[in-house]
């Protein structure tokens, strides 16, 4: 598995931050950070809270703004030009902690909404893939319910279908597991893993090592707004090189 | 777990209040409670042994000013409206023209119950508005169709409340949300434009906008251009409404959660898309009561354009009870048309109480 990996992730960059920098008011959450993922990489970013680490993967879909250096997206920097801006977050699929679904909408209508507006796919075709996709989180039987009779495992895979149906290129995953009842977490992640085989390009933030050392092909940790070290998973875990790296990984390891 | 028998599902307890109980229970829990119920129902039925014999029983239904004069002070006099139904309804509109107003009040009503339905709520709903308010504005001016024209200094009553209600409600409301948006812009010319108008409409009373709007407004005019003074009224609380709901929108938008509009934007939709489609449904829904108190509240204080010298229901009323033989009937009057404007109002809050059940289904499992 690993080496149709390495094959794929041996791509064109997809995303590039150069000397990115942010601040909120007068606190530097982002320092410098340069980072680079290749077309059908896996990237886990880990850190304690405070980081940055979501801060950094909502500025690559401009839900956050950065003050200072590149950000490059599928070809395209990230400006202050709207249709820029457009142009990535149609490629660019974002899974958040709290799902964020749309609760005065049926699941088949929040997956099929972005399609029919954004991508312009006639009503028929959007409802087509969106029974697709939900299908894959297997949840196919729950489409004419209301996002608030789910339960968050279920809600949590509607919110990735949803991202899906907009055939994106990338996915950000902020913490989605975070927020779940324990024994969801699973089939959440189960349907992350799956994604992954399927070779596409995931940023995914979480603390959940098991997933890291499945899939990731690279694991960054974070800390304090710097990208303190980046390696792949059995030389990130087993012989971690920073004492920052060391201590957190024995905080969330060890108990 | 499947050698663990399930407990059996045990039906929740039936409700053992009856009315006694209830009574104990609500009115007589304890010495403090028992009094207050005494002393209340004692002022209850004090009052209404006061307005029962003079409201019903020794109260004058029809006839003249003479019998009412002959009954006052024991009766009330209910045969003021029988006998000025029709300037109160239709103000000084011509007499032999009064159909006209009253088709178009009619026609009014048609809209409220036939927009109420649930399953009219379709693109025809628009037409159906068109076709009604253009022939309430034919009804109203005429000149076409061998009607006469009849300038809007005439035009009174009961139409003239529905009039200014109707369009004050259905205008105030776009504008309000643009408003609401514009006052949460990232652009600063809009936001301060729409914090301005919002802040100084507000902090005046509706009285002075209107005089504004009648008295000081013509003056910037260049000499010679001229409004309709009911025009200039209608603006004035269209103003006025929608700088007071474009605060109550504004309460809908930033209770919305966050992600709701992350969520939104991460899927690539526009500002517009997003507003129209995630936002505002949410956002208008939460705002329902305070937004119809609004509604309400702008029901009402179209009476205050009496200070421009227009005759609304209220003031139509207050009018014909000036006349030398009806003086004197003031309670009877403005019970008369409070009853009225509660029949509006009433309407207006239960059928909104119903449109939140429905558009808040979505929340329940």
């Amino acid at each position: 598995m690993s080496a149709t990996a390495a094959a794929q992730a041996s791509g064109e960059p997809m995303i590039k931050l150069t000397k990115l920098n942010k601040w909120y008011g007068d606190f530097h959450v982002l320092k410098n950070i340069d980072f680079e993922v290749r077309k059908g990489e896996k990237i886990v970013v880990c850190g304690p809270s405070g980081s940055g680490k979501s801060t950094m993967i909502r500025c690559i879909n401009r839900l956050e703004e950065h003050q200072q250096g590149t950000l490059v997206v599928d070809g395209i920097e990230l400006t202050n030009d709207l249709k820029n801006i457009e142009a990535i977050r149609r490629e660019v699929g974002m899974v958040f902690q709290h799902f964020n679904l749309f609760p005065h909408l049926t699941v088949l209508e929040n997956l099929t909404l972005a399609p029919i507006w954004v991508r312009k796919v006639p009503k028929a075709e959007a409802e087509e893939t969106a029974m697709f996709y939900l299908k894959r989180v297997r949840i196919p039987e729950q489409a004419h319910k209301y996002p608030g009779q789910l339960s968050g495992g279920q809600q949590q895979r509607v919110a990735i279908a949803r991202s899906l149906c907009m055939k994106p290129k990338i996915m950000l995953f902020d913490e989605p597991t975070s927020a779940l009842d324990p024994e969801m977490v699973k089939e959440v992640l189960d349907t992350m893993v799956e994604l992954a085989r399927e070779g596409m390009t995931m940023i995914c933030v979480t603390h959940e090592m098991g997933f890291a050392k499945a899939v990731a092909d690279r694991v960054v940790f974070m800390d304090k707004g710097e990208i303190v070290e980046s390696n792949v998973p059995h030389a990130f875990f087993d012989n971690p090189q920073n004492e920052r790296t060391k201590l957190f990984l024995s905080q969330i390891l060890n108990h | 777990m499947a050698g663990i028998p399930a407990t059996a599902d045990l039906r929740p307890p039936v409700s053992q209040i009856k009315a006694l109980d209830w009574l104990r229970a609500n009115l007589f829990s304890s010495w403090a409670n028992t009094a207050l119920t005494l002393v209340v129902g004692y002022v209850i039925v004090r009052t209404l042994m006061g307005f029962i014999p003079w409201g019903v029983f020794n109260a004058v239904w029809t006839g003249s000013a003479d019998e009412c004069k002959a009954a006052k002070g024991v009766g009330a006099c209910w045969a003021f409206f029988p006998a000025n139904w029709r300037f109160i309804l239709f103000a000084t509109f011509p007499y032999e023209e009064h159909w006209r107003p009253a088709l178009a009040s009619v026609t009014f009503v048609f809209l409220y119950v036939f927009s109420a339905i649930r399953a009219n709520w379709n693109a025809r709903l628009v037409y159906v508005w068109a076709g009604g308010l253009a022939l309430i504005g034919v009804l109203m001016f005429g000149g076409v169709f061998g009607l006469s024209f009849v300038a809007t200094e005439r035009w009174g009553g009961l139409v003239l409340t529905l009039i200014l209600a109707t369009f004050g409600i259905a205008l105030a409301f776009p504008l309000a949300i643009l408003l609401a948006l514009g006052r949460r812009s990232h652009m600063p010319a809009v936001k301060t434009l729409c914090v301005a108008f919002i802040e100084l409409i507000r902090g005046v009373p509706l009285i002075s906008v209107l005089f504004m709007a009648s008295v000081m407004f013509p003056l910037f005019l260049p000499e010679g251009v001229t409004f309709d003074k009911l025009l200039r009224a209608q603006v004035g609380i269209i103003f006025f409404a929608s700088a007071y709901l474009a605060e109550v929108v504004r309460g809908g938008l930033q209770a919305l959660p966050k992600g709701q509009y992350e969520a939104a934007d991460a899927l690539g939709l526009s500002y517009w898309q997003a507003m129209r489609m995630i936002v505002l449904p949410q956002a208008l829904r939460m705002v329902i009561p305070p937004m119809v108190n609004t509604f309400i509240g702008l029901f009402k204080d179209t009476s205050l354009v009496l200070i421009i010298g227009l005759l609304d229901v209220l003031n139509a009323a207050k009018t014909a009870a000036a006349q030398p033989e009806w003086r004197g009937y003031g309670p009877e009057v403005y019970f008369g048309i409070s009853l009225m404007y509660f029949v509006f109002c009433f309407a207006m809050s239960k059928y909104s109480q119903q449109v939140e059940v429905e558009f808040n289904r979505h929340k329940h499992r």
